[in-house]
């Protein structure tokens, strides 16, 4: 008889730590998805997915259980990402100016007719990649929690660990750093 | 150029890019691997931790005290000296009895 995910984690608590492999197995799918938002590599990808089990083996006696294992984990998931991003501050100062072709008539073609440039297109999300890896750590967090996956105020906090106005104002920060990231990227690609 | 239309743009394009859910090969069972010796390894880290901070409580106990029977010696240096107190007050019961008499 399969048993349920409380059974699961009342076994790993008890030291059968063989009961946590189905947990891995169920939750590995959205811990991946969460990590793609925040590493490029897979390699890295995959270091933060350990890192979450690894971290949620550890603390698993702290989950009360009121909650869905699922938020536990998520929670863990973002903050682990968000100490990922704190870690690997790299490439944030370097130039627009290796921009592929790709993006670049992406742009122009934003330039000179702003409708015509389709938000779906594989330019945009390169370029949109691009931008979001020159934001700082909470900006980036902010950014992909509130405009990316469209998460509340609320949801942030509780998922960050912030306080709501934290959450606000950090986001009121994401928003004008993200604004100057491209405008200094217009600066240099079109002065 | 209309910045505020571009990052409207590039956030849509953003979300519109939903990453992939995929999980390598037998990734389950690498961490399961991992568990036993990261478990170890932390216990040994707590043992550490728990060593270190109560050297460290030792060390500030222990410092506290030499200053505080230090500056109390020297604020208390131009009167008796704490050896003549108790001396005084170990033979006060006789001194008493030698007074009776």
């Amino acid at each position: 008889m399969e048993q349920t995910e409380a059974e699961l984690i009342a076994a790993v608590l008890r030291g059968n730590a063989a009961s946590f492999e189905p947990l891995v197995q169920k939750y590995s799918p959205r811990v991946f998805a969460t990590a793609r938002r925040y590493a490029r590599l897979e390699s890295e990808v995959e270091d933060i997915a350990q890192e979450v089990w690894l971290k949620a083996f550890e603390k698993l006696n702290s989950f009360r259980g009121e909650a869905p294992f699922e938020h536990w984990l998520m929670r863990l998931t973002v903050r682990t990402c968000y100490d990922f991003l704190r870690a690997h501050q790299r490439n944030r100062e370097s130039a627009f100016s290796d921009l592929s072709g790709l993006e670049t008539d992406w742009l122009e073609r934003f330039v000179t007719q702003t409708e015509a440039a389709a938000d779906a297109a594989d330019a945009a999300k390169l370029l949109v990649g691009r931008v979001l890896e020159k934001l700082s750590p909470p900006a980036r967090l902010v950014i992909t929690l509130l405009e990316i996956e469209d998460r509340s105020v609320r949801e942030i906090a509780q998922l960050t660990g912030w306080s709501v106005a934290l959450v606000k104002v950090r986001a009121f920060r994401a928003r004008a750093e993200m604004r100057k990231i491209l405008m200094k990227m217009a600066t240099e690609k079109y002065l | 150029m209309n910045i505020a239309e571009l990052q409207r743009k590039l956030l849509a394009a953003a979300r519109a890019d939903t990453p992939a859910d995929r999980v390598p090969y037998a990734f389950e069972k690498r961490v399961m691997a991992l568990l036993p010796s990261r478990a170890g390894a932390d216990q040994w880290a707590s043992w550490t931790r728990g060593l270190w901070q109560a050297a460290v409580s030792c060390m500030a106990i222990a410092l506290l005290l030499g200053a505080w029977i230090f500056f109390s010696s020297t604020a208390s240096s131009d009167s008796t000296d704490l050896s003549q107190n108790f001396e005084s007050t170990l033979l006060a019961s006789v001194d008493q009895g030698d007074q009776a008499q």
